[in-house]
């Protein structure tokens, strides 16, 4: 009646060795998303991109801010891209090498974007966890503050800011970080609304554990996914906001350069038919911008398949 | 509804208190006066000037006054740069300009941008959703400040049809680029916005139903798809409003329409303080006006929101 020890221990066996290895949720998204063929290759150049911003400074054979007095004022004929006198972008209007500044400025944009990100998602998260994780009154004060602030052209702000405490890179990064931390914040306060209910977060709070500790033990990890989607697709546009302010000459301020800023200048030589000062910037920016898209969109994709 | 306006306007107007406090202490923190030129003043005169700008005043009076001139009569003082002229003579000139090509932008974004994410939607896999969505991801790259110089370069430059810039009143030539520079990543946006939502509803219930029913495409599309797909749509206005009236600026400054973003840009570097908060003010307060209008659209289209 009862089927055999043996029998059952066989089949006890068969059921571990059959016992699959568990597939964790970060190997199930990296798996996603590397079968994202335009992620994947935006990938690829993004990487190529910051080779080019790091290493690109040795290959270059002037210095960004070295003014080569031989070609200055024949840009149209002397200033043009070639592989022998070095200049492989050519001069800018003042004769100073593009290929350099190039690499500056692309790295500078890069920067402002990455760090900027990272600033307004690390506030914004914390902030809305914390509002998300105490709700009740402290919620909705925490975010008619976000609401308000949302309503404010933070654009013209900024640009008060600039012209009053004077420009700098770190003005840039207060003002950008303060301006877009304002979506993460609504973002994070509406997924640890639903996290805050999960039995892990009840079982912290029933053995005593801090609200602090427990919004950045066991909330904010969980939100972890939707906070790097976030902020991948943060990055592109924080990088077109430095370009827009840089654009305007109230941004970085020379001789450092960003991509807005050497793309304002070529817009202002390309009638004279120095086409190269334009189309090396834009370039950059633009393939920098959609690397960054794609390889958000496949990292949403990869962490949140619901969202198709 | 009425109730739901009243209170959406009780936080708009602290909003708007916050964004003049805001930019007026920004200012009264500024290191130098608008009058520190480099060859200094004599001090007498220096305080008979201040004096006429009621610079010589305690801080809390001097807030109390530009919050009550600018509340109660629409005054946001005189220019400290061009002597001649008040703020409000800044913003009479330059906002009708503004006004009409970011008008034209507008309902070309939306316009263009709808229109074309229905018909994507409509013909998915066909060749106008490909088309429709290379565009969006295209646009996407090129916001106003890099569409500016490409349009100058190929339709001025290259082909010679349009003027580079200038505004003559406002006809047609000098109108096109700023208007295609100023709309076309909002249009993408919008595009994309309108094919993902349609697409939505087009796989829901109600719409196999009126299918099911026999109703002609047309129809269904119009009468039953197009009010669920506009509302994603709506609620990108706001930002799309923020960021072509913060555009304007690059348009302002790259064609030389003479609209406020140019005043404002030369006043930053003149440090023209009040020229810079009224025109902040300004736009806070268009903002703010046109998200309010936005949400009663919203409540008024969505039945499911109960105020």
């Amino acid at each position: 009646m009862f089927p055999n020890r043996a029998a059952v221990e066989g089949v006890a066996d068969q059921m571990q060795l059959a016992d699959v290895k568990g597939r964790s949720l970060w190997a199930d998204a990296r798996t996603r998303f590397f079968r994202n063929r335009a992620a994947v290759i935006s990938l690829v150049m993004l990487g190529c991109i910051a080779a080019f911003t790091l290493f690109g400074g040795l290959i270059a054979q002037f210095e960004g801010d070295y003014v080569d007095f031989s070609l200055i004022g024949s840009n149209a004929y002397l200033g043009v891209p070639s592989i022998e006198n070095g200049h492989f972008f050519g001069t800018d209007s003042n004769g100073r090498d593009l290929f350099a500044r190039t690499v500056q400025g692309t790295g500078i944009s890069l920067m402002v974007g990455i760090v900027g990100a990272l600033v307004a998602v690390t506030v914004g998260t914390l902030y809305g966890a914390t509002a998300g994780y105490y709700g009740g009154r402290i919620d909705g004060i925490m975010m008619r503050i976000v609401d308000v602030l949302m309503s404010i052209p933070f654009m013209f702000v900024l640009i008060l800011m600039l012209v009053i405490f004077g420009r700098s890179i770190f003005m840039l990064f207060l003002g950008i970080g303060l301006i877009s931390w304002l979506d993460m914040a609504r973002i994070a306060r509406g997924q640890t609304l639903t996290i805050k209910n999960k039995e892990f977060v009840e079982v912290a709070v029933a053995i005593g554990v801090r609200p602090s500790k427990i919004i950045l033990r066991h909330i904010v990890p969980n939100l972890l996914g939707i906070v790097i989607v976030y902020a991948t697709l943060l990055v592109p546009n924080m990088i077109i906001f430095e370009s827009f302010i840089s654009f305007l000459g109230l941004g970085v301020q020379e001789p450092s350069t960003s991509l807005g800023a050497l793309i304002n200048e070529g817009s202002r030589t390309m009638q004279f038919g120095y086409y190269w000062q334009i189309a090396y910037p834009l370039f950059f920016f633009v393939v920098t911008i959609f690397a960054f898209f794609f390889v958000g969109d496949g990292l949403r994709d990869a962490l949140d398949p619901k969202d198709r | 509804m009425l109730s739901f306006i009243v209170r959406r306007l009780a936080v708009a107007i602290p909003t708007l208190l916050i964004l003049v406090v805001l930019s007026f202490v920004l200012m009264y923190a500024a290191p130098g006066g608008p009058f520190n030129s480099e060859r200094p003043l004599p001090p007498e005169v220096l305080a008979n000037i201040e004096a006429k700008y009621g610079l010589d005043q305690p801080f809390w009076k001097q807030i109390v006054n530009y919050v009550v001139s600018v509340v109660t009569q629409f005054d946001f003082g005189p220019s400290f740069q061009y002597k001649d002229r008040t703020v409000n003579d800044v913003i009479a000139q330059g906002f009708p300009v503004t006004l009409t090509y970011g008008f034209w932008s507008f309902v070309v974004a939306v316009t263009v941008g709808v229109s074309l994410g229905v018909a994507a939607a409509i013909k998915q896999n066909s060749w106008i959703d490909y088309f429709a969505v290379g565009i969006s991801i295209g646009a996407q790259v090129l916001p106003n400040f890099v569409m500016a110089p490409i349009l100058l370069l190929v339709f001025t430059l290259w082909l010679g049809w349009l003027p580079g810039g200038g505004w003559s009143g406002g006809q047609w030539q000098f109108l096109i680029m700023p208007v295609i520079a100023l709309s076309t990543s909002y249009m993408a946006s919008i595009a994309r916005i309108t094919r993902s939502s349609m697409l939505e509803v087009l796989n829901t219930n109600f719409i196999r139903t009126a299918q099911a029913k026999g109703l002609p495409m047309r129809r269904v599309i119009w009468r039953h798809a197009m009010k669920p797909t506009i509302l994603p749509v709506l609620s990108y206005l706001g930002p799309a409003f923020v960021g072509m009236i913060t555009g304007s600026v690059i348009i302002d400054v790259f064609f030389s329409t003479g609209g406020i973003g140019q005043f404002f840009v030369n006043s930053a570097f003149n440090r023209d303080y009040s020229v810079i908060m009224g025109i902040t003010i300004l736009v806070g307060t268009l903002t703010i006006l046109f998200n309010l209008v936005v949400d009663v659209l919203y409540a008024w289209i969505d039945p499911k929101i109960r105020y």
